[in-house]
């Protein structure tokens, strides 16, 4: 059609030497209170035409500040103090902003994380997509709709002539974020900077959106800079990688020589601790593969190979805690006076046996988190019973209640919020301890420094306060906390899932610690398949509110019997490692 | 994926020492200790305005309370003689129309108006605060009620409701004046309590304690309260500020403070028909005020902006 | 949207109601001869006082005084004032002046508060911003009735460019310094608001998205950045309408407008009640019904709003 432009011409097969990125020696600081902080401290990277390249790192090591210093989307304390930007030749840093808007857009699209706050909420899809069109000069007039038709289309979405006239909110997240894909390509522009795309979507989701956005891509000759903390996911979307660590380049390379053959420390780690690597090391050591190679190697691996072996072998014992036929109901009202059902669970059953780790998974909305705010009794039930050591749970009241908060403590998923930041730590560790009226204060204190060591924490963590320490020290606290009354169970709801990939790992290696030492229950509710061949025993899979398929996790990741788990299987990221393999 | 590029770039590796990598997750133990007021508090001091606007508060309260260490000369001392007089030894704003001195009728002033400014906050804070925090907390009718109740006071605007109950309140004085405005002003700070409590009760550190099993009630007056209380204590600040300026305007319409009683408002609504021979004997006063309440103003903006969790993130 | 709507005028009946008993209450069934209190020192001839007896009814139980009261003002029956005159004729009068002086005021205040306050939080930290911050807060803490009385005699009295006092047609003309005065600090207010706004949004990731696709700066910030932070603005006029009715009254009494606020005025300061009991009752009604208008007016800005349950 002729409203498209000449992609196919523009973008002939590269074949001299100029790069068409080419990052060097690049220096961003924000400008704060105590003077410039350098965020990103003399970073190179290369990119060719047509290439796929992934920074990997963790937060604050300045992958997104440098994604974003391409274009200037720095936000207005941030500033280039050093290097270069040179895009086809031309130093982007000192471009006047008339030409850098010329830039954006049309040279270079981006599509940023998080969906929902990236779309403006009062102007309608359309509005939106057209004047990323206009702007870009892509169509003009009338044809400036169709244009956008076709921009939704090829993103993914039907109905897209109906779609222009509604509004983000009414989108699902997968949606929105197809929105912000066809709008960072709308103008077919020569690179694409990918910032997180799809962490904060659900997993299969994330799978049909890379893919479709790798097949977009493929057609168009767009190069790719994709920016992202998953090791696994990187070293399968991109042929480049490059790990990035407090501002700076630590290695760089091919992928999958990298994951073969990691050389700095820092890349050493996250290959070993990486969820979707280790679990499909884990998954290939015990078929026998010969491909183990290729997801690296990590110090785990014994031990939890180990664990794996011993769980085949332990025998089976009474259930500690038993849901029988559980369903949750919520009411929701609608315009006008009726009310409408939202069946959050829908007749589940399983069982969770003393000493193990049972983990329940499924995506937002499978009513997981639900099941655990059901056992914990933040929430009732609608029908349905729960047994803890032989005991209906449901009608607790009272001192019975109390004695079974004793026993079952939760930890819940934002570090961030689930402690009080007006709490210093010593405080929010005894709080349980003082509810029940355990000890007098002088063991109390004691009992807080006990907990601390447990948690490997110093003993002056306790005089602090959460806004002064990092997500997994306050994770840690949560923890402590919820063991502070010798609880025989943990309810851990999506315990690790906002955790950076290193800390991850190390509140992981402490939770399977402290199950052996203390002999612990955990209930472990993850959106994370990865994450449950680490640390989990069973597995029950959940899907819109119900049970699709329990086994154990060797059952499931050896033979797994549902379509739905064989997805979330796929769909972790690292399975379609196909590059470079002679 | 396809390689589909030729140009494979090496594998290279930073040295060493250039990148160093600390343990995972360590604690850094040279920092001291900070809450949020804590922190806040720092914020605060370093701001010039704070200590601007706090000196002058402390001064206007001192005044307000000891006005006699400020003032040599009786305000009630009028010699019609000296009618308009201009500045003289030992009168350095000139009199009034009456012939009263401007400047300790301005200090002695200051106690009437401050009163009714601190009073009606004191009020208004107190019953906002408790009904916004029940409310909110434990929602359901009690908060239908509530909230019903508050939309029709918050339906009369503050001074216009005060004009009414003024009209027929038989004995006016300082403290009458600050609970009529109070009856129409607490709606407000309810609405914000309310608002506050009710993110706070949803907050995972709440759901945690509930699920550590403790009280219902312990939870709100240790957790949800403490954590809504900063939007609270801004609003606060600023509306003693405007409820000086709300008793000066009663005043100017003949409906606040009796003319028996000394207040910055009621001076300068006497000195309206003075306004072209002697504006001065209107401007001090008014001047007067005027800075008492960008005073309270300028705190309200500092405390907020010490407060602000998103300013905090910056900083 | 036809939802919300319902709903909204739903939820403005028991407020209705409930606000102008609450008035009646207060001037009617506190201890004492209400007549007594409303008139204080100056009592009218006694045919005055009987016809506003039978009024409101005072033999009758309190609840059905009420409703007589609230019936009769459906009616068009709002009482009579002190000289005799049915107050729904002086409010007929009075109503359009006001109106006149409303609408120029509401104008000053938002089309120069907007714009001040988005050039404050574009240039945050600048002298402009300073500036206005600085100018903003001295409206504030300066009574209307003072701004007023200066800005009279400046611009009045000493450079005679405006006339001290408003005629009785009050055409817009003569009407722009009262306004001026009458806008001061809500102009003020929307300046703070506008700042706060603009510039949270200049950092909202959907700002940076539409950078991010090329568009102008000029187009940036004023089809996101300035639309997006138009919602809180439109939230604060609502609530605004309360003070600007008690600035009416300062401002027209100052100037000597014939208006709403100026009747009112006159009559507070002559010791009128029931005729102040009458106009604030029917400004709060105003009040109410305005605040319904601006939900809706939000509604559409933010369409959140209209497609939530």
């Amino acid at each position: 059609m002729t409203l498209l432009l000449n992609e196919t011409e523009g973008q002939q097969v590269d074949s001299s030497n100029t790069p068409l990125l080419q990052i060097r020696n690049l220096e961003v600081g924000f400008r704060t209170q105590r003077g410039m902080v350098p965020a990103v401290r003399g970073v190179d990277i290369t990119l060719y035409a047509g290439q796929t390249l992934a920074i990997v790192g963790e937060s604050g090591s300045g992958k997104t500040t440098t994604a974003q210093s391409i274009i200037d989307l720095l936000p207005g304390t941030g500033q280039v103090t050093g290097g270069q930007i040179l895009f086809e030749g031309r130093d982007l840093t000192k471009l006047s902003p008339k030409e850098i808007q010329d830039v954006r857009g049309r040279l270079i699209g981006y599509v940023p994380q998080d969906p929902m706050s990236n779309l403006n909420p009062v102007w309608n899809i359309g509005f939106q997509v057209e004047e990323a069109i206009r702007a870009n000069n892509v169509a003009q007039g009338k044809d400036v709709r169709l244009r956008a038709i076709q921009v939704l289309q090829e993103a993914g979405l039907s109905d897209a002539a109906d779609r222009l006239k509604q509004y983000p909110h009414q989108f699902s997240g997968g949606m929105r974020q197809r929105v912000l894909i066809g709008i960072g390509l709308s103008a077919r522009p020569k690179l694409l900077i990918a910032d997180e795309p799809t962490s904060a979507l659900d997993v299969t989701v994330q799978r049909q959106i890379l893919d479709h956005l790798g097949t977009l891509t493929r057609d168009y000759g767009t190069s790719v800079l994709f920016i992202t903390h998953d090791l696994g996911l990187a070293a399968e979307r991109a042929e480049q990688l490059v790990v990035m660590y407090k501002g700076k380049v630590v290695e760089s390379g091919p992928s999958q020589e990298i994951l073969a053959n990691p050389k700095h420390p820092y890349t050493q780690r996250l290959v070993s601790a990486a969820p979707s690597l280790a679990s499909r090391r884990i998954q290939s050591a015990k078929s026998g593969s010969a491909d183990t190679a290729i997801f690296g190697g990590g110090s785990l691996d014994a031990t939890l190979i180990e664990r794996a072996a011993e769980r085949e072998e332990a025998a089976p014992t009474k259930d500690l805690i038993s849901v029988q036929s559980v369903s949750k109901t919520y009411r929701i009202r609608q315009q006008g006076l009726k009310y409408n059902e939202l069946r959050a669970v829908d007749d589940v059953s399983f069982g969770i046996q003393r000493g193990t780790t049972t983990a329940i998974v499924g995506e937002s909305g499978s009513g997981k988190s639900t099941v655990a705010k059901m056992i914990l009794q933040l929430e009732s039930v609608t029908s349905g019973r729960i047994e803890f050591d032989g005991q209906d749970v449901a009608g607790l009241k009272g001192a019975e209640l109390l004695k079974f908060r004793r026993r079952v403590q939760p930890v819940f998923q934002d570090p961030y919020g689930s402690l009080d930041p007006q709490y210093n730590v010593g405080n929010t560790i005894a709080e349980p301890l003082l509810a029940h009226r355990v000890g007098t204060a002088k063991e109390r204190q004691a009992r807080v420094l006990e907990l601390l060591d447990q948690v490997s924490l110093p003993a002056s963590t306790r005089y602090r306060y959460p806004s002064e320490l990092s997500g997994g020290q306050r994770q840690r606290i949560a923890v402590a906390r919820a063991l502070a009354l010798k609880p025989d169970v943990l309810v851990l709801d999506e315990a690790v899932s906002a955790l950076d990939v290193l800390v991850q790992g190390q509140v992981l290696n402490l939770l399977t610690e402290l199950q052996s030492e203390l002999g612990l229950t955990y209930l472990f509710i993850t959106h994370d398949l990865a994450v449950v061949r680490l640390i989990a025993d069973n597995v029950c899979v959940m899907k819109k509110g119900k049970i699709i398929e329990a086994a154990t996790t060797d059952e499931v990741f050896d033979a797994p019997k549902q379509s739905y788990t064989q997805e979330l299987l796929a769909a972790i990221p690292g399975g379609n490692f196909e590059f470079g393999r002679q | 994926m396809q390689n589909r590029n030729h140009r494979s770039q090496e594998h290279y590796v930073a040295p060493f020492e250039e990148t160093p990598i600390a343990s995972v997750d360590r604690l850094d133990d040279s920092q001291k200790a900070r809450s949020t007021w804590a922190d806040a508090w720092d914020a605060m001091r370093r701001r010039p305005s704070f200590w601007i606007s706090s000196a002058l508060i402390v001064l206007i309260l001192i005044v307000a309370a000891f006005p006699g260490l400020f003032a040599q000369v009786s305000p009630t001392h009028c010699l019609l003689a000296l009618s308009n007089g201009g500045p003289e030894a030992g009168h350095p704003l000139g009199f009034t129309r009456q012939g009263c001195d401007v400047y300790s009728r301005i200090i002695f002033g200051a106690q009437a108006s401050v009163m009714v400014g601190v009073l009606a906050t004191l009020l208004v804070t107190i019953t906002g605060v408790i009904i916004g925090a029940l409310a909110g907390y434990y929602g359901g009718f009690l908060d239908t009620f509530v909230s019903r109740i508050g939309d029709i006071f918050f339906a009369i605007p503050t001074v216009l409701g005060a004009i009414v109950l003024m009209s027929v309140l038989p004995e006016r004085t300082p403290a009458t004046v600050a609970l009529v405005l109070s009856i129409f002003a607490w709606p407000q700070i309810a609405r914000i309590m309310r608002g506050a409590v009710l993110s706070a009760r949803n907050s995972d550190y709440v759901m945690a304690s509930t699920a550590l099993g403790v009280s219902k009630f312990r939870i709100l007056i240790r957790h949800v309260v403490p954590n809504s209380i900063a939007p609270v204590i801004v609003v606060a600040t600023i509306s003693l500020g405007t409820f000086i300026v709300a008793e000066a305007t009663l005043s100017f319409l003949g409906i606040g403070l009796p003319g028996s009683v000394m207040s910055w408002g009621n001076d300068i609504s006497q000195a309206q028909t003075s306004i072209r021979t002697n504006p001065q004997i209107l401007l001090f006063p008014s001047a007067a005020l005027s800075i008492t309440v960008l005073s309270f103003l300028m705190l309200g903006d500092v405390v907020r902006d010490a407060l602000d969790p998103a300013a905090r993130a910056r900083r | 949207m036809l939802w919300y709507t319902g709903k909204r005028i739903l939820q403005m009946i028991p407020v209705f109601f409930g606000a102008t008993f609450l008035i009646y209450f207060m001037v009617f069934s506190l201890p004492g001869d209400p007549i007594a209190a409303l008139y204080g020192d100056h009592p009218p001839s006694p045919q005055v006082i009987e016809t506003i007896r039978a009024h409101y009814n005072l033999d009758k139980p309190f609840i059905v005084q009420y409703l007589l009261y609230i019936g009769g003002f459906f009616q068009g029956d709002l009482g009579t004032t002190y000289s005799g005159r049915a107050v729904s004729d002086v409010m007929a009068a009075a109503f359009p002046i006001t109106l006149r002086l409303a609408t120029l005021a509401l104008f000053f205040e938002a089309v120069l508060g907007v714009t001040v306050g988005l050039i404050a939080g574009l240039r945050k930290g600048k002298w402009f911003d300073a500036s206005a911050l600085v100018v903003s807060l001295l409206l504030i803490s300066v009574p209307t009735f003072v701004i007023g009385f200066v800005l009279q005699f400046v611009f009045g009295v000493q450079l005679g460019w405006a006339r001290t006092t408003v005629s009785s047609e009050a055409p817009y003309s003569e009407l722009i310094l009262p306004a001026i005065v009458l806008a001061s600090v809500s102009f003020a207010y929307i300046v703070r608001l506008t700042r706060a706004s603009v510039s949270d949004n200049l950092n909202a990731d959907f700002v940076r998205t539409a950078t991010a696709k090329g568009l102008s700066r000029r187009r940036v910030v004023t089809v996101h950045v300035l639309r997006n932070s138009l919602v809180p603005v439109v939230t604060f006029l609502g609530v605004d309408l309360g003070s600007l009715m008690v600035g009416a009254i300062v401002t027209e009494g100052i100037f000597n407008i014939n208006g709403v606020g100026g009747t009112v005025y006159r009559a507070v300061k002559l010791g009128e009640g029931p005729t102040v009991v009458s106009f604030i009752a029917v400004m709060v009604i105003i009040f109410v019904v305005a605040n319904l208008l601006v939900d809706l007016l939000y509604a559409l800005l933010d369409p959140r709003i209209r497609y939530a349950k």
